[in-house]
């Protein structure tokens, strides 16, 4: 078991959040959590990832419980996100943005770099390599150099995905990837989604509230809505779940 | 093996420049051709140009506003002075304890302090200057108000290649993955997080670093100086130092050293008329915030890279 989240709540004063929230993602799955606006899966990340202290509950990721510890703590374990609304550092160079996720595995010091001692030279020749080996696989090599702000949206998403995996995480946390794309860019974010399992051996958990995705490249489903999961399935079965339609159509009027 | 890395064109050519300016202006004070004057404001260049780098090592490149440093080069002076003319030691250990005391009480402040964001930074950090200060005012052993004389020790030697050896130590940090981290935390606190940045380490880092060469750069001033006092380093001195970083380009390093030297200048140019300096300085900064807000240089470097061609600039 790669990440087990049991009986985890949080509450905001009084509204509570996420109630009672258990998840358990294998290795190597590919996992959705979807729920209609408002319905906490954000929060599930800001949990996850140390952003929110939960208020109950524990979170063993590789049977270690990683509550309570500071976000960058817990990239160090393994678990890297992207966010909903783009984080990049958007006055750096797009294989800036990529080297500084590569930080935590540099190989040189502070006294290192100021004596520019060998160890900064080899250190840095490997972290441009690997940085640009790693941009050539979401097709961005080209673009190296330029301001990361000044790239189109689509290829600011692909950069996020591209810089979250340079931190070498075991656990990739994709926080609504297709937002603000039409259905041709969501289907590439598909494929690119698939393909990104494949080659780097990675266990996924998606947010989405665009059902298409979801339904087409997860093979497990979770349905969140008021804090509550009240569905949990493959996607056949969470697509005829009565309780899912109801949250996102509404109950029906006889 | 290394020696062949250190040494590529863009190195040699800095060192021969640095080398070739010093010589010129040693020559010129052995033989006395350098009016005291100019001799004078050269020294101070140097002096501002440590502070300003470091200052821009907090504010430009970390994204951390501190206007504290005059109490951090108030520390250095001190302390540096303490040892040089009480203690009657060496120059070289005098300005190493300074620096390092600077750089103790730096860490020791940055640590609460840093966790605080913009406005509220800021003013901690102008308190933690003007107590430093008040500190020094109120002890007897240094004089008090009146500051104590101490012997001139530092000559254009030691401050041109201090402020050198500063400058590089600075550049080579900046330009390393502990800079981009520092720089991570400028961008985006909440990504950089994310990416596994410890960011209280890097703030506290940036500030002690910033500490340290305030201090450095206290310890050549009041070695210069005959005499120190506590006026001297009044938020005033911190305004300065910011106005230096600021006309620059927070986040440039060669902005940071271009705003040293053009308000040393103007402050020569002005030595006669004391009082239109601060008019001057504040009439600069409101033309540069309506024109250019982002300073001189911005957050980019200046580099004589855009006289080479277009397709050897791409490979290099």
């Amino acid at each position: 078991m790669l990440l087990n989240i049991e009986n985890l709540s949080k509450s905001f004063g009084g509204l509570k959040a996420v109630s009672n929230l258990n998840i358990e993602i294998r290795e190597g799955e590919l996992i959705g959590l979807i729920g209609p606006n408002g319905a906490g899966k954000t929060t599930v990340f800001n949990l996850l990832t140390g952003v929110y202290d939960p208020t109950e509950g524990k979170m063993l990721f590789q049977g270690k419980d990683v509550s309570g510890l500071k976000p960058y703590q817990v990239t160090h374990r393994g678990m890297a996100r992207t966010f909903q609304n783009i984080r990049l550092f958007g006055d750096l160079s797009v294989i800036d943005n990529v080297k500084i996720a590569f930080h935590q595995h540099a190989k040189y010091s502070t006294l290192s770099a100021i004596l520019r001692m060998p160890g900064y030279f080899s250190g840095e020749e490997e972290m441009e390599q690997k940085a640009l080996e790693l941009l050539q696989v979401f097709h961005l090599q080209g673009k190296a150099r330029e301001i990361a702000k000044n790239l189109p949206y689509g290829e600011q998403r692909r950069l996020e995905i591209a810089r979250a995996l340079a931190a070498k995480p075991k656990l990739l946390l994709l926080d609504e990837p297709a937002a603000g794309m039409n259905p041709q860019e969501t289907h590439e974010l598909m494929e690119l989604i698939r393909w990104i399992r494949e080659h780097f051996q990675i266990t996924i958990l998606l947010i989405e509230h665009d059902m298409s995705l979801v339904m087409g490249v997860c093979e497990r489903i979770y349905v969140l809505d008021y804090g509550i999961i009240i569905a949990h399935g493959n996607p056949a079965e969470i697509k005829s779940n009565p309780k899912v339609i109801e949250a996102y159509l509404g109950e029906e009027v006889i | 093996m290394i020696v062949s890395k250190w040494l590529n064109r863009k190195n040699v050519f800095g060192l021969l420049a640095a080398i070739l300016f010093y010589a010129v202006i040693q020559g010129s004070i052995l033989t006395d051709i350098l009016p005291p004057f100019y001799k004078l404001n050269l020294i101070l260049i140097c002096i501002y140009i440590i502070l300003a780098t470091s200052l821009n090592l907090i504010n430009g490149i970390t994204g951390q506003f501190s206007i504290g440093h005059a109490g951090f080069m108030a520390i250095g002076a001190y302390l540096s002075a303490i040892i040089t003319a009480k203690l009657h030691g060496p120059l070289a250990l005098g300005l190493l304890v300074g620096a390092l005391v600077a750089a103790a009480v730096g860490f020791l402040v940055g640590l609460p302090t840093l966790r605080l964001k913009g406005d509220y930074l800021a003013i901690a950090t102008l308190g933690v200057g003007e107590v430093v200060r008040i500190v020094f005012l109120n002890t007897e052993y240094v004089g008090g108000a009146a500051g104590f004389t101490l012997s001139s020790k530092i000559n254009w030697s030691w401050s041109f290649w201090l402020m050198v050896l500063s400058v590089v130590i600075m550049h080579n940090l900046i330009n390393s993955t502990h800079g981009r981290a520092c720089i991570s935390v400028r961008e985006n606190e909440i990504a950089a997080e994310a990416m596994g940045i410890n960011t209280t380490k890097y703030k506290v880092l940036a500030f002690t670093f910033g500490a340290f060469f305030a201090g450095l750069a206290g310890g050549i001033y009041a070695n210069y100086m005959y005499i120190i006092q506590p006026m001297t380093f009044s938020f005033l001195k911190s305004f300065d130092i910011l106005v230096m970083v600021v006309l620059g380009g927070l986040g440039s390093l060669t902005g940071s050293i271009f705003g040293a030297i053009f308000m040393t200048v103007i402050s020569a140019l002005l030595a006669s008329f004391p009082e239109w300096r601060m008019v001057i300085t504040a009439l600069l900064l409101v033309v540069m915030m309506v024109f250019r807000p982002t300073g001189l240089m911005g957050t980019k470097e200046f580099s004589l890279n855009f006289l080479r061609k277009k397709g050897e600039r791409n490979a290099a």
